[in-house]
């Protein structure tokens, strides 16, 4: 091989390295990515059970039912529409009634969402952006607190 | 004390701004005075902001709850060391500790850089004092530290119990020095890119800053991901939060900015590349300030965010990055390149450890830019969690790891890669081994561990290996290997060090993601509980009170085989009454290199609580590991070639570093 030749190919090895990595990158973001929804959402969208979602809004008040051993169960809700969540674990030390929560995982056969972890923000306005945004977008809650 | 402090901020600002118009006119004229201002304006400046910082560090000591920052994040119940640490627990204070740091920095190459040429040298302060006049800015327009209330509160409203840890007196330090570290690398790459000349003698200059900003932001990472771990109570190390993906990746970047200036420096190769990398790895950092001080993200780490400030910093970042990119794309082709080699030499595997060092940087800034990226096009709003990352980044690392151990051993220039491999078998060998013992006699292995396991042994020891050959094992006589070995340069030992850690902290990460368990349940007083052989039993509830707190304490006794207690753990739910705020301790045993962790939950209605318990084997090896890397650039520091005189063009020539080319 001549040098020109030599240099070309360390080039195209080069370049179809980067192709692969590129390929790989948006098939996992395709594939692997999870999608964000207020309990309103879900009845426009198309979740499929068993399909990874985060799901945000706020704890309902009066529903949080300590079952048995460390399951947790209770609703999220944008203040229009709720969606009942079991989770089996400890939950955030911020979470609590009326604050805003993501939970993350899926929708099991009954229609219950099955989390696999609950996210409450440690920030003393205990609102996660996303669901501070879709609360926004409903009209339904302002940025007045501080 | 504050107004003093506030005046030398502004001040700060007026250097920074002298120290960059000055040296730069002065060098583009070649007047010698104006150029020689820069050294001195930049020790002074370094010292106007720690005068600052220190007044700020005072306001909080004393609670001098007149200062808005102060109010906002302390109280006077704190133990001193919270109080002290809160000055950089929020925006403004941790903003003025990256300026500090960032002064530290440019008046270190003034004070250091003595035979530095002139010109060179009054560009790098010169563009250092442009970063800091940016920041500076930033501060006193957006997020004023000395901002004052009047009437003064009479108590403050505590600091995010969270923060209240020794870790905020480690962690954003030690990552600060690492992120802005590489500022001086990006100064040297945009004063070359002015002067339009860069050589070998530039990357020797660099590497030195490289290491120490690698050092640091390694340890930075290191202590976040363990006090996260401990303090988060989730028994997670790493969550490829965006926050944490932000140090990541100039890491990432960093490190392959480490190895390409090795190749400049000795070979003269790869110029371009390494100025292009360097301009990068601090883009990278600017972009991290921006993702983590903007509040354009959701995070588990967030705190003190504020999206009125993101536009401030975006516009530093898209000036400092788009015109560093600008010159780079109108000056580079005035740079000469450099050497040639053959693709199967030391520079090859550098090079290919640059690409996926590089990929992996890149799929990592996809995975955190591309939801903000959809939802600024769309309104739908996703997360890229684990799974994507452990997709992209997990098959990048794999090919990565492997060749390791190839690269140092390789001979520059055209090296022989079968009697490479042949060196290599004891190392191959051991890593079969482990991979075998792992199979074979640990339950429920996966195919994840097997080669896990067998690629952290192949590191192992593919790193002794390194110090071996090039000590001469098996050739000399023992006596003649160790004299070998200790006067062998420092630098190797670092290289040795560096791919010795990162084995260990593969290990580490392997052990605990592949044997690790857990069980969640509730427990009364007096029960037992098993986990993987250790049998934990709930001592009961004791209520305390701290400070600036109150505390349900659970104490839980680790037995030993005949039933006598041998060591107790405590766990607790702390409530800070200021903040209403809940903090679960979690509590971690360490035996041997594992750790037993147990996590707090609610208490029930009958007396009983909720408790998370993990097995974490060999979990403390990912950050000891870490450490063990931060000893490699250490050694690699101390490197003669670095502590005397290299940075002198003199002695480079006449030095023509022997020792460091391969066997």
């Amino acid at each position: 091989m001549t040098r020109k030749q030599k240099r070309l190919s360390v080039i195209i090895g080069g370049l179809a390295f980067l192709a692969a990595a590129t390929g790989l990158t948006f098939y996992a973001l395709g594939q692997k990515a999870s999608y964000f929804y207020m309990p309103g959402d879900l009845a426009s969208a198309t979740v499929q059970p068993r399909q990874r979602i985060r799901l945000g809004g706020l704890v309902e008040k009066g529903t949080i039912q300590r079952g048995q051993g460390a399951t947790v169960a209770f609703s999220v809700t944008d203040t229009q529409k709720s969606v009942k969540v079991t989770y089996t674990g400890i939950l955030p030390d911020l979470f609590r009634e009326e604050q805003g929560v993501i939970t993350e995982g899926s929708f099991g056969p009954n229609g219950v969402f099955v989390a696999d972890s609950v996210l409450a923000k440690h920030d003393e306005r205990y609102m996660p952006k996303e669901v501070a945004d879709g609360l926004k977008a409903k009209g339904v809650w302002q940025e007045s607190k501080k | 004390m504050v107004e003093i402090g506030h005046f030398a901020l502004v001040l700060a600002f007026a250097l920074a701004l002298v120290q960059t118009i000055v040296p730069l006119i002065g060098a583009r004229v070649g007047n010698q005075r104006m150029m020689a201002v820069a050294a001195p304006v930049a020790v002074t400046g370094f010292a106007m902001t720690a005068l600052s910082f220190a007044a700020l560090a005072t306001a909080y000591a004393v609670s001098d709850f007149s200062l808005q920052t102060v109010w906002e994040n302390s109280q006077s119940l704190q133990p001193l060391i919270f109080k002290i640490t809160g000055a950089w627990g929020n925006h403004e204070g941790s903003m003025l500790l990256w300026v500090l740091i960032l002064t530290f920095f440019g008046a270190l190459v003034a004070l250091f850089g003595a035979n530095l040429p002139a010109t060179l040298k009054a560009n790098v302060l010169a563009v250092q004092g442009l970063i800091g006049a940016a920041f500076f800015l930033f501060i006193l327009i957006t997020s004023n530290p000395f901002t004052r209330l009047n009437p003064a509160p009479i108590e403050g409203r505590d600091l995010n119990p969270i923060l209240q840890d020794f870790g905020l007196a480690v962690h954003p330090p030690l990552l600060y020095l690492g992120y802005v570290g590489f500022s001086v690398c990006f100064s040297f790459s945009v004063a070359a890119l002015i002067d339009g000349r860069i050589d070998a003698s530039w990357a020797r200059w660099v590497r030195p800053w490289t290491l120490v900003a690698w050092m640091f932001l390694t340890g930075g990472i290191a202590v976040g991901s363990y006090w996260a771990y401990y303090e988060l109570g989730w028994g997670g190390f790493w969550f490829w939060d965006p926050v944490e993906n932000a140090s990541f990746m100039p890491w990432l970047s960093g490190t392959a900015l480490l190895h390409s200036a090795i190749v400049m420096e000795k070979r003269s190769a790869l110029k371009i590349w390494t100025l292009l990398l360097a301009i990068l790895t601090f883009s990278l950092s600017l972009l991290g300030t921006f993702l983590v001080r903007s509040g354009v993200l959701t995070s588990v780490h967030a705190f003190a965010t504020d999206p009125t400030r993101g536009i401030f910093i975006l516009c530093i970042l898209i000036f400092f990055i788009g015109g560093s990119l600008a010159l780079f794309a109108w000056r580079a082709s005035t740079l000469t390149a450099g050497g040639l080699f053959h693709p199967i030499s030391r520079e090859g595997a550098l090079v290919l450890n640059n690409l996926f060092l590089t990929t992996a940087a890149a799929t990592v800034l996809i995975g955190t830019l591309y939801p903000l990226l959809l939802e600024a096009v769309s309104s739908d709003k996703i997360s890229v969690g684990p799974p994507f990352f452990n997709l992209t980044f997990g098959p990048l690392m794999v090919p990565l790891l492997v060749m390791v151990p190839f690269g140092p051993l390789l001979a520059w220039k055209r090296g022989d890669i079968a009697a490479v491999a042949q060196r290599l078998m004891a190392a191959f060998a051991a890593a079969l081994l482990a991979s075998i013992i792992t199979a074979f006699f640990i339950d429920g292995a996966s195919a994840f561990a097997i080669v896990g396991v067998g690629l952290a042994f192949w590191l192992i020891f593919g790193a002794l290996t390194d110090l071996a050959v090039k000590s001469g094992f098996g050739n000399v006589a023992v006596s003649a290997m160790f004299r070998r070995l200790v006067g062998l340069p420092r630098s190797m030992f670092g290289t040795a060090f560096a791919h010795m850690g990162l084995g260990l902290t593969v290990l580490g990460l392997v052990g605990t993601l592949s044997f690790g368990t857990e069980k969640i349940l509730s427990m009364h007083t007096g029960e037992t509980v098993e986990l993987s052989g250790h049998t934990v039993r709930f001592a009961g509830l004791f209520p305390d009170k701290g400070p600036n707190y109150t505390e349900q304490r659970a104490r839980f006794e680790l037995l030993g085989v005949d039933g006598k207690t041998i060591g107790a753990i405590d766990t607790a739910k702390r409530f800070y009454p200021v903040r209403q705020m809940t903090t679960t301790e979690s509590g971690i045993k360490t035996i041997a290199l594992s750790q037993l962790y147990i996590s707090l939950g609610d208490e029930g209605t009958d007396g009983s609580v909720v408790v998370r318990l993990w097995w974490k084997p060999l979990v403390t090896l990912i950050w000891l590991g870490a450490l063990v890397m931060m000893a490699g650039a250490a050694a690699s520091l101390m490197d003669r070639r670095l502590r005397v005189g290299a940075p002198s063009r003199r002695l480079a020539k006449s030095n023509a570093t022997p020792a460091a080319s391969a066997p």
